[in-house]
C-alpha cells in the first residue's frame, strides 16, 4: 500500500520536474545574452558614485570582447535613480517587469536599496552585493535574496574596538558620531567587541547632527571627560573640522577614523596634514596613490583595464578602483554559475563564494560567503597617517561574530 | 491732446464674449469620455507602465496643489514637498504602526496637512515675492531633517524609514494590487480635480485670482486678503498633502531621503511646464516630472540632468505658457 509519505514525495518529485525543465529558460537568459539590472546615482547631490557604474558598464564590455559565459553576452542594464527611494522602486520595477532581468547587481545607496530589498525578497530576484556600508545586508534569515559586499561600517568599528583591546588595557573610550544610520553603526560595533557592560559604564558619546556647522562643541564636551581614545565616526567635513580641533586644543588622545573619510584631498589636507598624525583608519582597497602597490600585479591589471576600456576615468578615483573590484567579482559569479543563470542558481553561487582573489584588495583579503554568511568581505588592514600618506601596519583583523 | 497718447485712436475694442456655459449633454460626453480615457490603461498596460501612471497623476494632484496657491493666488511656494512628505508620513505611521486601513488615514492626513498650511500661510500673509519663496524653501529643506529628529523616531522610523503594503482590491473585484492602486489614485484625483475646477470657477477662485492680480483693488472690492490667502495655502497643502498619502502607499515606503527638496522644485517645474493656473495644465506637469527624467537619461548617461535642463528649456522656449497655453491656442484656432 503506498504510504502517505511516498505520495507525498511523488507528488513533490511531480511538481519539481517542470522546474528543473524550466532552468533553461530561466527569467532575464536567452540564447544569446544575460540581462542584468543595476541602478546608480547618475544625476543629483550623489552623481559623484556613477563612476562606479560607467566603471562596471566598462568592465561588462570587456568580459561581451572576450566571447561572455556559455556563449551569452552580459546585458547590463543600468537606470539612473538620483539616490531618491521612490526613483529606484520605479527603475528596479522597471528592471525587473520590463527588462526582465535575471537578477540585480551592485544597486547603490543604503535607503534606496532599502525601498526595494522587500519587493526583490518577494520575488524572489537576487538583489546582490549592494554598495552601502549598512551593517543590515547580512540578514540572511529575513532577506535570502539580498546581500552586501563592502565590509560594513560595524564591522569597521568591531575592528578598531579590537586593535585598542589588544593595545591598551585601561583606555577612557569617546565617540563622535554622525546621528544617522552611519554613525550609529560605528556606536554599534565599538559595543560589541568592548561589551555591553563596560561599553555603557565607560564610554562617552555625543551625536553630531549633519546640519550642524562644526563639532567643535562635542569635541570640547569629550575632552572634559577625560577621555584619552577618541572615535570620529563622521563625514569628510566635519572630520576634517574634528581633526583640526582635536589638534589645536591639544588634547592627546589617539585618534580613530572611519574610513569614508580618509580621503587625503577632501580631509587630511583641509584639517592640516601635521594635524592628523598618528590618526588610525582602515582599508580594504588598494590605492593607486600608495607607493606600496608601483608595480603591484594586481594594481598593474587594474591600470591596463581602465587605459584600454575606460580611457577618460581617473586612476586616483577609489570609486573606479571599487568599480573594478565589483566587475571581477561579477565575473567569478557568472563563471561560477557554469552556465545555469536561473535566479536560484545565482543566489545559490553567490552565497559559495570560497577565497576569491580580487587584485586590487589588500593581500590577503578574499571574498568568503555561505549560506549563513552574507557578509562577503570582512577583514580589513589598519592604516596610520604620518604626515604624508596612509601608512599600513599591522596584519589583517576581521570583525567580531555577533 | 488726450492722455493716451501712444494709443492709435482707431484701436479695436474686441467685444467682450460673455461666456456660454456648456450645455449639460456636452458635459456629460465629457465626464464619460474622461472616465473612458483613465479606466483604459487597466486593461491595456501591464503592472509596470500602471505603476508609472499612477506614480504620474499622484506627481499631477501634487502639482494641482501647488497650482492653487502659486498659479490661482499668486503666492510664490517652493516648499510643497515639505507637505508631500508630512502626508506621506500621516498615511505611513497609521497604517505600519497602528494597521490602519488606507481610506482611514487619507482624512487624517489631509487634516494635517491643511492645518499646517493654514499656519504657514500666517507668515506668509507678511512675506511677498522672493522672500517667501525662500521661506517656503527653507520649509523643504527642514522637513527631511526633522523627520529623522530623536525625539519622534520611534514614529517615523528614522533614517530607516517605514514600510507599509499597498491595499489588496475588495474582494470580488478582479484586479491586482497594482491595477487597485491606480484606480484608488485615480478616484481620489479625479475627486481632487473636479473639486478644484468647480472651486476654481465659483466665487472664491475669482477672488483668489483677484487678490493675485490686483490686492488693493481686491481689498477695496471688500475681499478679506488675509483669509483668502491662509485659506488658499490650507487647500493647497490639503491637497499636496493626499498626494503624498498616495504615494507612500504606491512606493509601500518612506524615508527622509525620499523628500529632499529637489520634490519641491519637481512639482514647481511640473506647474510651469504644465501652465500655471491651469487644473488640466497640472496633469501635464505631473506626466512631465514624473517621464521626462527617464527619457533624458536614456539619451545620456554621463550627464542626465544637463539633457533634463535642455529639455526644459526647450519646452519654456516653445511652450512659454506651458501645457495649457498651448491647449488653449488650438481651441481658440479651432473655434475660429
Amino acid at each position: 500500500m503506498l504510504g502517505r509519505r511516498q505520495v507525498l514525495a511523488g507528488a513533490a518529485a511531480a511538481l519539481a520536474a517542470p522546474a528543473v525543465a524550466r532552468a533553461e529558460d530561466a527569467v532575464g537568459v536567452t540564447a544569446t545574452e544575460i540581462r542584468i539590472g543595476n541602478t546608480m546615482p547618475y544625476s543629483g547631490p550623489n552623481s559623484a558614485y556613477g563612476v562606479i557604474g560607467r566603471t562596471e558598464q566598462a568592465f561588462v564590455r570587456m568580459l561581451n570582447e572576450g566571447g561572455g559565459f556559455a556563449g551569452r553576452k552580459i546585458n547590463f542594464i543600468t537606470y539612473d535613480d538620483a539616490f531618491s527611494p521612490p526613483k529606484t522602486v520605479e527603475q528596479v520595477r522597471r528592471l525587473v517587469e520590463q527588462d526582465r532581468v535575471a537578477f540585480l547587481f551592485n544597486p547603490l545607496g543604503t535607503p534606496t536599496n532599502n525601498a526595494i530589498q522587500r519587493y526583490c525578497n518577494q520575488r524572489k530576484v537576487p538583489q546582490l552585493y549592494v554598495a552601502t556600508g549598512a551593517d543590515k545586508w547580512g540578514n540572511w534569515k529575513e532577506f535570502p535574496w539580498t546581500m552586501g559586499w563592502q565590509p560594513s561600517y560595524r564591522t569597521e568599528a568591531q575592528i578598531y574596538a579590537k586593535h585598542l583591546l589588544a593595545e591598551r588595557r585601561d583606555f577612557r573610550l569617546a565617540i563622535v558620531f554622525q546621528n544617522d544610520d552611519f554613525g550609529k553603526d560605528y556606536v554599534a560595533g565599538l559595543r560589541d567587541v568592548i561589551g555591553a557592560e563596560r561599553f555603557d559604564a565607560t564610554v562617552k558619546t555625543a551625536s553630531f547632527e549633519i546640519t550642524d556647522p562644526t563639532p567643535d562643541s562635542q569635541i570640547l564636551s569629550l575632552q572634559g571627560t577625560g577621555a584619552d581614545v577618541l572615535m570620529i565616526a563622521l563625514g569628510p567635513k566635519a572630520a576634517a573640522q574634528a581633526i583640526r580641533k582635536t589638534h589645536d586644543i591639544g588634547w592627546q588622545a589617539q585618534r580613530y577614523l572611519t574610513n569614508v573619510s580618509l580621503s587625503v584631498g577632501a580631509v587630511m589636507q583641509p584639517a592640516g596634514v601635521e594635524k592628523g598624525v598618528g590618526i588610525i583608519t582602515s582599508g580594504y582597497l588598494k590605492e593607486q596613490g600608495d607607493a606600496a602597490w608601483r608595480d603591484d600585479p594586481g594594481m598593474n591589471e587594474y591600470r591596463a583595464f581602465m587605459k584600454q576600456w575606460m580611457p577618460d576615468g581617473d586612476l586616483h578615483d577609489s570609486n573606479t578602483v571599487y568599480g573594478y573590484a565589483l566587475g571581477r567579482t561579477l565575473q567569478q559569479l557568472l563563471t561560477q554559475c557554469d552556465g545555469n543563470f536561473s535566479r536560484e542558481n545565482v543566489m545559490r553561487q553567490a552565497a559559495s563564494l570560497r577565497d576569491v582573489a580580487i587584485p586590487v584588495l589588500l593581500p590577503g583579503i578574499t571574498l568568503d560567503t555561505g549560506p549563513q554568511d552574507y557578509r562577503p568581505i570582512q577583514k580589513m588592514q589598519l592604516q596610520r597617517w604620518d604626515g604624508r600618506s596612509w601608512v599600513r601596519f599591522g596584519g589583517l583583523i576581521e570583525g567580531a561574530e555577533v | 491732446m488726450s492722455a493716451s497718447k501712444g494709443l492709435p485712436a482707431d484701436i479695436a475694442i474686441p467685444e467682450s464674449t460673455a461666456r456660454v456655459g456648456t450645455p449639460a449633454w456636452q458635459r456629460a460626453v465629457w465626464v464619460v469620455l474622461g472616465i473612458a480615457v483613465a479606466a483604459a490603461p487597466i486593461f491595456v498596460l501591464e503592472s509596470f507602465h500602471l505603476f508609472q501612471l499612477t506614480m504620474a497623476v499622484i506627481m499631477a494632484l501634487a502639482v494641482l496643489g501647488l497650482n492653487i496657491v502659486t498659479g490661482y493666488n499668486g503666492q510664490i511656494s517652493l516648499g510643497h514637498g515639505a507637505f508631500f512628505a508630512v502626508g506621506a508620513y500621516c498615511t505611513a505611521i497609521f497604517m505600519s504602526h497602528y494597521d490602519w486601513s488606507f481610506w482611514a488615514t487619507l482624512p487624517i492626513s489631509a487634516a494635517v496637512c491643511a492645518a499646517l498650511g493654514f499656519a504657514i500661510g500666517f507668515p506668509a500673509l507678511r512675506l511677498a515675492g522672493h522672500y517667501l519663496a525662500l521661506t517656503t524653501f527653507s520649509l523643504a529643506v527642514a522637513v527631511p531633517q526633522i523627520l529623522k529628529h530623536k525625539s519622534i523616531e520611534d514614529w517615523t522610523g528614522g533614517v530607516q524609514g517605514l514600510f507599509l503594503v499597498k491595499p489588496d482590491a475588495p474582494a470580488g473585484l478582479p484586479l491586482s494590487a497594482d491595477q487597485w492602486m491606480y484606480v484608488v489614485t485615480v478616484i481620489v484625483a479625479g475627486a481632487c480635480f473636479l473639486l478644484v475646477s468647480n472651486l476654481i470657477r465659483s466665487r472664491i477662485g475669482r477672488a483668489l485670482m483677484a487678490t493675485r492680480d490686483h490686492p488693493t483693488a481686491a481689498e477695496a472690492m471688500g475681499m478679506d486678503i488675509g483669509s483668502l490667502k491662509t485659506r488658499a495655502f490650507a487647500v493647497s497643502a490639503m491637497i499636496t498633502g493626499i498626494a503624498g498619502s498616495l504615494s507612500a502607499v504606491a512606493i509601500e515606503f518612506v524615508a527622509p531621503d525620499s523628500f529632499s527638496f529637489g520634490v519641491s522644485i519637481s512639482l514647481f517645474v511640473g506647474m510651469v511646464v504644465g501652465g500655471v493656473a491651469s487644473v488640466l495644465g497640472s496633469l501635464f506637469g505631473g506626466l512631465f516630472v514624473l517621464f521626462v527624467p527617464n527619457i533624458a537619461e536614456a539619451i545620456s548617461k554621463a550627464a542626465p540632468g544637463v539633457i533634463y535642463g535642455v529639455i526644459l528649456i526647450a519646452f519654456l522656449f516653445l511652450l512659454p505658457d506651458g501645457f495649457a497655453g498651448l491647449l488653449r491656442r488650438v481651441a481658440a484656432r479651432l473655434r475660429r
